[in-house]
């Protein structure tokens, strides 16, 4: 099969001057190797400078250049046109906030993210000058799939509850607060409770798994959700059951 | 705030677990085995299913399968109500878990009241 030229159907949104959103149809080269992100890039670099987007590292590795392709949420520097009929639609990530073109807004995960506290916490006294807190590789085992998350946000988009309900807090957040959980290392799970055993939290999630299909780290957020729900009820119950429990 | 939603996702988790292990079962006896006698029809006749029922025992075991399979659907339904949008959550809560206690009670009351 060989293709001369195919086409993009861009979605295309300045806020300041235009009062709805339009699509905008593009001709360009086919190159069998060309991946989404290449197509778009000769657009911008031969057609039409004003087309704006997020990109930078070109290897699924940033997590910037997720956007809707025919609908389905994806890293364009993963996809390549060769696996797409001769017009393919590119759209900005559903459930977010357009900024123009295909950027979207990321300020509500940002807060979100940082609500969960992503990062070791660590409360036993032990002095730096004892050196290391070493690790088994089946204490790294237990969570190094979820550090594979970069923050792209294709599960997001995915994510029917979150299109639902604006306050849950989501897949990439809540996997990643997992991820510290159960990091041996770790104490802050009664700091991150608070928001993750919350309504807005894992409690929200309805176990669609769409997140996980979408993940191009092959991440599995709707399984760490599943497993902090778990947790969460262990530690509720314990709360309620035993209160002279310190848990 | 920590959520009360752990009360009734350990009964759909349990009630689910539950239903999955015992539906096929149940299926296959009633549905299959029964009509196509591939067992004694009068297994599951009634003569002998409420005399097993009889036994405290046996009661409570059926009451603790029902009660958690009602709680299961009743929480799943909550759950669709909200992803199609039928009505508020609160509506869902009353309507759903109502039914369900309504039919716990009842499953109590039938099963253990009586005997």
């Amino acid at each position: 099969m060989s293709r001369e030229t195919i086409e993009l159907v861009v979605f295309r949104y300045n806020p300041e001057t235009d009062c709805e959103p339009a699509y905008q149809r593009y001709q360009i080269p086919y190159h069998h190797d060309w991946l989404v992100l290449d197509a778009l890039n000769y657009v911008k670099d031969h057609l039409d400078r004003s087309l704006s987007y997020r990109w930078s590292c070109h290897m699924a590795v940033c997590g910037s250049c997720g956007m809707m392709i025919n609908g389905e949420p994806t890293l364009t520097c993963k996809a390549f046109v060769r696996d797409y009929a001769d017009s393919i639609r590119i759209e900005p990530l559903a459930n977010f906030p357009v900024e123009r073109d295909l950027i979207v807004n990321q300020d509500d995960f940002m807060s979100k993210l940082a609500s969960v506290k992503p990062y070791i916490i660590d409360t036993d006294d032990v002095p730096l000058s004892e050196g290391e807190e070493l690790q088994t590789p089946a204490e790294l085992a237990v969570f190094d799939q979820y550090t594979g998350c970069i923050n792209c946000l294709l599960c997001y988009s995915a994510c029917p509850q979150y299109s639902l309900s604006a306050d849950f807090i989501g897949p990439a957040a809540l996997t990643l607060a997992h991820r510290y959980n159960i990091d041996s290392r770790d104490d802050g799970f009664r700091q991150r409770e608070e928001r993750v055993g919350s309504d807005d939290g894992v409690w929200q999630c309805s176990f669609v798994g769409a997140c996980s299909e979408v993940c191009p780290k092959g991440v599995d957020p709707a399984a760490a959700i599943q497993q902090g729900k778990i947790t969460s009820a262990a530690h509720y119950f314990k709360k309620h059951l035993m209160p002279w429990s310190d848990s | 705030m920590s959520s009360h939603k752990p009360v009734f996702w350990a009964l759909f988790a349990a009630g689910g677990t539950l239903s999955a292990l015992l539906a096929p079962v149940l299926i296959f006896l009633i549905g299959f085995a029964v009509p196509l006698n591939l067992i004694d029809p009068e297994a599951l006749g009634f003569a002998r299913v409420s005399g097993a029922l009889a036994t405290i025992s046996i009661a409570l075991t059926m009451l603790v399968i029902i009660v958690l399979f009602l709680w299961h659907a009743a929480h799943r339904l909550r759950v669709t109500a909200h992803d199609l949008g039928w009505f508020p959550d609160s509506v869902a809560v009353v309507l759903f878990y109502g039914l369900a206690a309504a039919g716990s009670v009842a499953s109590g009351w039938l099963l253990i009241g009586t005997t």
